[in-house]
């Protein structure tokens, strides 16, 4: 035996993550009936006579993305630090990198199980033409996904033991992640214009991505530094 | 023991650990101060001492979980820097089970075999929960065993890859008189195939007899160390009773 290699380490987290929820379904439901809710409220504060404000929907969404995914952050490494399960991940042979990357994929694909849903409900609420562009959607959505739960994979880890960890995270995360958010909603707003104008769009896409990179590097840079004693 | 198949290069190996004027601090409060021990393949060392007296450190510092403050942990001619590589010989049960609740046993045992490398994993649990006594109750989640149950379910966990380096955090709690009679059988079997067992415990009675090396904890400094220790419970008294000062026999 020795050091487990990279991608089969990153696939068991992963799988054991997915297994678990599915089993439970906690976050999944308490993200979507959060976001939601979110959404409700701020269309019927909001939307008058089926116009919502301009780039109303836009924020909302990030909003309720942002909020939905601090809860799901919180939740999995809650799930992790009761049974002192994460000590035993890092007390295994496996890569430490490859325990980050397989709780941050496994956080995305439960933000984007959540996004399926929430997305659909922006449009119908808000009467915005989110799927105009379907694709370009899917990358502002998924880009800005991406750097957030990058951020926030990290920082949820390296706060699990502290005893603030709910107050602590979001003051630590949302002011680092404010230019992946605000990306995501003047990417999303782009997309809402009448004029569709693609080159504003691939500019805040390529943002997102820069940032996606940037956060995931600087995090599997850091990770086995912060979870070290 | 028979060794489990493992799907990638073999992990250096080491004879011997050896702890060398180990202290470790957190914040302002020592935990640990300037302990030295030494255990050799082949043996069961024990840690003994009151609540807060620094065994869960130490242990943390032995499965390289923490680092010692000052001092040095030697595994063979490996230090503690080996990282990933180091920790496949290493296998630790803590006070915790490091068990996920929602899973079944088969589910954790499977888990954790693949997390250290197993080639088969399915195989090595099959095996895992007929050794824990638990080959018919394997596929219900863990979060419906008695403590006991899950006990046993966290130490095949802890030696499902066949560790060289066995550290054992309360091992006895919540188990049975069987149970407890199973894991001493367990130690003793452990022993013989040359795995290095420290168990850190309160179970004075049962780890009595069991031990080639004790080691008396106080405050975080060493209060005594013994070979092979007898009347556990009266010695582990008198050493206790001491007034704080240099460790011996």
């Amino acid at each position: 035996m020795s050091a487990t290699p990279f991608g089969r380490s990153l696939w068991l987290v992963l799988r054991k993550d997915l297994t678990v929820e599915v089993r439970s379904r906690e976050i999944a439901y308490t993200t979507l009936f959060f976001a939601a809710s979110c959404v409700l409220v701020f269309a019927f504060a909001l939307v008058r006579e089926g116009r919502a404000p301009e780039g109303g929907a836009a924020g909302i969404l990030w909003i309720a993305i942002a909020f939905a995914g601090t809860l799901a952050l919180g939740r999995t490494f809650e799930r992790e630090r009761q049974s002192e399960t994460l000590r035993a991940l890092l007390l295994s042979p496996m890569p430490r990198p490859a325990i980050y990357v397989g709780k941050l994929l496994g956080i995305v694909a439960l933000l984007v199980g959540t996004e399926v849903v929430l997305v659909p409900l922006v449009v119908f609420l808000f009467n915005a033409r989110l799927f105009a562009h379907p694709f370009w959607l899917a990358g502002i959505v998924l880009g800005g996904t991406i750097g957030y739960a990058a951020v926030g994979t990290l920082f949820a880890a390296m706060l699990v033991r502290a005893r603030s960890r709910d107050v602590l995270l979001p003051v630590l995360l949302y002011p680092v992640v404010v230019p992946v958010i605000i990306a995501g909603v003047q990417g999303t707003t782009a997309l809402l214009q009448p004029n569709f104008d693609a080159a504003l769009v691939r500019f805040w896409l390529l943002l997102l991505v820069t940032f996606d990179v940037v956060f995931v590097v600087l995090a599997l840079w850091t990770f086995e530094a912060v979870m070290s004693d | 023991m028979s060794q489990p198949a493992a799907s990638s290069a073999v992990a250096p190996d080491f004879s011997f650990v050896a702890v060398d004027e180990v202290s470790r601090a957190f914040g302002r409060r020592r935990a640990l101060s300037r302990v030295s021990a030494r255990v050799e393949a082949g043996q069961i060392v024990g840690i003994l001492g009151p609540n807060g007296a620094g065994k869960s450190t130490l242990l943390g510092i032995l499965a390289t979980l923490l680092r010692p403050t000052t001092g040095q942990v030697r595994y063979g001619d490996l230090g503690a820097a080996r990282g990933a590589a180091l920790r496949a010989r290493i296998g630790v049960l803590g006070h915790d089970l490091f068990l996920y609740p929602e899973l079944t046993a088969r589910e954790n045992l499977e888990f954790f075999a693949g997390v250290h490398g197993l080639d088969r994993p399915g195989d090595a649990a099959r095996a895992a929960l007929a050794r824990a006594g638990l080959g018919d109750r394997g596929d219900d989640p863990v979060s419906a065993f008695s403590r006991g149950m899950r006990q046993r379910v966290a130490l095949e966990r802890a030696l499902i890859h066949d560790p060289r380096l066995v550290l054992l955090d309360e091992p006895f709690t919540g188990l049975d008189d069987a149970s407890a009679s199973a894991l001493l059988r367990r130690l003793h079997a452990l022993r013989a195939a040359g795995a290095m067992v420290v168990v850190a415990t309160h179970d004075l009675d049962l780890a009595d007899g069991l031990l080639d090396h004790a080691l008396f904890l106080r405050d975080g400094r060493p209060a005594a160390v013994m070979a092979r220790p007898e009347r556990l419970r009266t010695t582990y008294q008198e050493v206790m009773a001491r007034p704080p000062g240099g460790a011996g026999a």
